[in-house]
């Protein structure tokens, strides 16, 4: 039962955030309820904010396409951490020849990162 | 026991919000529920004692495919009305059924091999870290040449998304 303890923590995260989700969406209302807030809505109230301005349009707008390739090159990047995780957890067992190994692999995907940099995939036009 | 509890409510979790992301017509929300179902698939993978296993579920999935997947859906004009193929309902249902009759009987014609109860689970991630890198289990090629994948992923989409 110990390996499953180690989750103890997870899952006082987990129960800690969704308790404060809930609080801060039933605070409102339970005080609402109990008459601590008037309720007078307005049309000028019940408007959508954003940012103190009003809204133009509708929210489904079509996104640049160039959005897409960022986010593809986060998934590669993503993939990495996959890897690093274990080099990461048993990095005291691997000693040096573990670590080289993760500057060569790491240097690799440096290769891609410069060639994106070098295309300015990363600029706005 | 309590572990067998946990397992049939995520695994319930996990089948039903695949079934929403089935029959919602709100294609946005449906990616939001197939969220939560990868999420749940998470916590089966915890409660197997594949901890490795649930953290790239977290990482991969539900950190990187759902952002793609959802950015693909903003980008797509008009996404909210739904695909013209939904209304393939009866063709969809047969295939799925077909599909799931397949998986069912492989499910049943495998040999499952199962441990027996005197199995400890302890954490897998850094055998599996030392298991990959260290030379004498002869996984340090594989593990340099999957960075050269990632290399050749990240080209192929700069030349697909740069050079048209």
């Amino acid at each position: 039962m110990s390996f499953l303890a180690d989750y103890g923590y997870i899952g006082l995260f987990f129960v800690v955030s969704v308790v404060f989700a809930l609080t801060t969406v039933l605070i409102p209302q339970i005080l609402t309820a109990l008459g601590v807030i008037p309720s007078k809505p307005s049309p000028a109230k019940s408007a959508t904010y954003e940012c103190g301005m009003d809204t133009i349009g509708k929210s489904w707008v079509q996104f640049n396409f160039r959005y897409y390739f960022l986010a593809l090159l986060f998934l590669v990047f993503d993939i990495e951490t996959v890897f690093l995780y274990p080099w990461a957890v048993a990095f005291n067992k691997l000693g040096l020849f573990g670590f080289v190994e993760m500057v060569i692999f790491v240097g690799i995907l440096v290769v891609a990162y410069l060639y994106a940099w070098k295309k300015k995939a990363f600029e706005w036009k | 026991m309590g572990l067998a509890i946990s397992f049939w409510l995520l695994a319930a979790a996990a089948v039903g919000s695949a079934l929403a992301v089935v029959l919602l017509r709100n294609v946005f929300r449906a990616a939001l529920l197939l969220i939560s179902c990868f999420f749940a698939i998470a916590g089966l993978f915890v409660t197997l004692g594949a901890d490795f296993l649930a953290m790239v579920q977290v990482l991969v999935y539900v950190g990187a495919i759902a952002v793609l997947l959802l950015l693909a859906i903003m980008l797509t004009r008009e996404a909210a009305t739904g695909s013209p193929f939904s209304r393939w309902r009866i063709g969809g249902a047969i295939a799925s059924v077909a599909l799931l009759a397949a998986m069912i009987a492989v499910f049943r014609a495998t040999p499952w091999k199962v441990a027996d109860q005197s199995v400890v689970l302890k954490p897998t991630t850094a055998e599996l870290g030392a298991r990959l890198l260290t030379p004498e289990s002869g996984f340090v090629l594989p593990f340099e040449i999957a960075s050269v994948l990632l290399l050749a992923a990240v080209l192929g989409a700069i030349v697909l998304v740069k050079e048209k």
